[in-house]
């Protein structure tokens, strides 16, 4: 661990306690598919908190992020609420989007998350368009477009940045490599090193351990703040891992990796019982108050899944709703 | 009033709208100094600076995908795609993103876009730069389709593309942008999903799309002159949303249909239009509802070949007798 420079004890437990939300929150996604609650399937993020949080926690309200089918984390860390969150993987009317997208399209346009995205690599225009709407409109707003290492076979991510960096667009390219695209070793899918890819571009690459939330936030809160001053776009490659297999019902993964290597990340590398060390040993927090927060926390997913369990499915007139925006020409 | 040609009319249409609007930007190939292959965007940029006309990349998904995100950040953008058949490209962009973005959102989002590419064959170019694509889109929930049929159309429909919040195809017919007719100095908009009647008849109705429009005219003219049938013509205008009711009312009348689209005529426009009129207007029929699109092969590039793909005022003249006569009671 590494602490960071700008933020203060305040910040760092609001960061554990955004990690804790995640792993928290997929925790119970998980329970729901394996209790048959939720419709569907659902892609969990676990693992990878430290790369979300750090990454969200260098950004305004009004800043803009672009997700993945592996988006309950980001959603999360911009901001979002539990109980719109659960009411909108089970389908109900309270949802971010009334039920209409779920677990792969979670929107929450009040915290600048233009939608998780169902195509891998399939926000990367969107991200690109939004740091351009910003530049031309004057909003000094940055966009982060989230995206996997599986992301890196999609062509349109490579048309993108090349127009992100002809015309200098405030935009953060953040590869989560977590080491698998879908079923997939990264390295059988990936030629060469991942920066390259945005190098060739002349764009600004780094690699940042996506385990350690304050090295990545320091590397976040620098790119952003120069992406504000027109020095945009980069490109980090966040090394991560993901605890799950691609999705709830990926479970015998032996094939495609071994339990040691899950065992060894879960173990040795996991972000938050690290950070939660590290805020012992620096005496930013006593064991006792990390876990209150985690009880706290366990407490609020628990109401929230209930809450969720109980709310109304949409009215069966929604169905036709939503197709075309209202001004009708 | 003054007569001006298509590509004037889009021209003047845009720099309308972005003189109103600062939000409104253009992207797309060659759009800037050289104005587009066709032109039509000539001056544009003198006017607005490259900032507003912006020369991208050849990246058609590229471009697309930004002007999605864009729309949905506070901007109006305008997609400049070089021919329809690119529409390939960008499909993911278009219809994963774009058309979807409002719905699966439960209406937060907005994608407020326009995309202005073409259509229309016999212009020797081929198979990839002749298709007529319109039909295709028309599939997916969460688009409009607008089909300008003359200067006047073309500029009263993209101003109200540019101001509809949602996402908006406009397909100009690429053999009519030298076209003149007249067009009002003074704004005007033409909303959507409001058919024009043509021309008035009382024993057939020709519905027809773009191109297919003036086809559809000459061959109104022609059964007068030369067989004393009176034809209606309906140019729909947008085929989403598409005005059901002027033309149910019209078939009503008549007894007879044919509709006339340069898609292909399998699963097309000609399709939907015709089952639409079954469905609704049955027992007012005297004879089947005829569909006359192109041919349901690949544009060929020899104009021996070519030429029989496209729907003609004579196909439709003999179509159109022999139904008034009752001869297509059993086969076309």
């Amino acid at each position: 661990m590494s602490p960071a420079n700008t933020t203060n004890s305040e910040d760092y437990l609001r960061m554990y306690r955004q990690m804790v939300r995640i792993r928290v929150f997929e925790d119970h996604a998980n329970q729901l598919y394996l209790s048959a609650k939720m419709p569907g399937l659902t892609h969990m993020c676990s693992g990878q908190e430290a790369a979300e949080v750090g990454v969200c926690e260098a950004l305004e309200a009004s800043d803009k992020i672009t997700s993945t089918h592996r988006g309950h984390g980001h959603c999360l860390a911009k901001g979002a609420e539990f109980k719109e969150m659960f009411c909108e993987l089970l389908g109900k009317a309270e949802g971010y989007c009334r039920g209409k997208g779920g677990s792969m399209h979670i929107a929450d346009q009040a915290n600048g998350n233009l939608g998780a995205n169902a195509i891998v690599g399939g926000s990367a225009g969107i991200a690109t368009g939004a740091a351009l709407s910003a530049k031309r409109l004057g909003t000094k707003d940055v966009t982060v477009c989230f995206f996997g290492d599986g992301a890196l076979g999609q062509g349109l991510l490579y048309e993108v940045m090349n127009m992100a960096a002809l015309w200098k667009l405030p935009v953060i390219y953040a590869c989560e490599n977590n080491l698998y695209g879908e079923y997939s070793k990264v390295e059988e899918m990936a030629a060469g090193p991942l920066t390259a890819r945005a190098a060739a571009f002349g764009i600004e690459t780094h690699v940042v351990d996506g385990q350690d939330v304050l090295a990545v936030n320091r590397l976040a809160r620098d790119l952003v703040e120069r992406a504000r001053n027109g020095e945009g776009p980069f490109f980090i490659q966040l090394d991560t891992y993901r605890y799950y297999g691609h999705h709830v019902g990926d479970i015998n993964r032996e094939y495609y990796r071994s339990k040691e290597e899950e065992t060894f990340w879960k173990t040795k590398r996991d972000p938050i019982a690290n950070f939660g060390k590290w805020l012992i040993d620096e005496k930013i927090a006593a064991d006792d108050e990390l876990k209150a927060v985690d009880k706290a926390v366990r407490a609020d997913a628990e109401a929230a899944v209930a809450y969720a369990l109980a709310a109304p499915y949409p009215d069966a007139a929604e169905v036709r709703l939503h197709v075309f925006a209202d001004n009708a020409a | 009033m003054r007569e001006i040609t298509l590509s004037k009319a889009v021209n003047e249409a845009i720099a309308e709208e972005m003189r109103r609007d600062p939000t409104i930007f253009v992207i797309g190939e060659d759009i800037a100094e050289a104005g587009t292959p066709f032109k039509v965007l000539s001056g544009l940029v003198t006017e607005f600076g490259t900032e507003r006309i912006i020369d991208a990349p050849i990246s058609e998904p590229g471009f697309m995908g930004i002007a999605v995100g864009a729309a949905m950040t506070g901007s109006r953008p305008i997609v400049d795609l070089m021919f329809g058949d690119f529409l390939f490209l960008v499909m993911d962009q278009l219809c994963n993103q774009a058309a979807k973005t409002h719905y699966m959102s439960g209406g937060k989002l907005k994608a407020p876009l326009v995309l202005r590419t073409n259509l229309g064959a016999t212009r020797r170019s081929a198979a990839q730069h002749s298709q007529s694509l319109h039909g295709l889109l028309a599939h997916i929930p969460g688009l409009k389709i607008a089909l300008p049929s003359s200067a006047y159309e073309a500029k009263g429909l993209m101003k109200t593309a540019i101001r509809d919040d949602n996402p908006v195809v406009i397909f100009e017919d690429k053999l009519m942008y030298n076209d003149k007719a007249p067009v009002p100095e003074e704004e005007y908009l033409i909303p959507f999903g409001v058919a024009n009647i043509l021309r008035k008849g009382s024993d057939i109705t020709l519905i027809a799309t773009s191109s297919m429009v003036q086809v559809a005219q000459k061959a109104a003219e022609i059964l007068a002159a030369e067989s004393g049938i009176s034809a209606e013509v309906i140019d729909p205008r947008t085929i989403v949303p598409l005005d059901e009711e002027t033309i149910l009312t019209s078939v009503r009348k008549t007894g007879r249909a044919i509709v006339i689209d340069e898609g292909h005529q399998s699963f097309g426009v000609t399709a939907e239009i015709a089952s639409r009129i079954n469905e609704k207007a049955f027992y007012h029929l005297d004879a089947p509802v005829q569909r006359i699109g192109a041919m349901d092969v690949p544009v060929p590039f020899s104009p021996v070949l070519e030429d029989l793909t496209v729907p003609t005022p004579q196909i439709v003249v003999e179509r159109a007798r022999r139904c008034v006569k009752g001869e297509l009671f059993y086969a076309a």
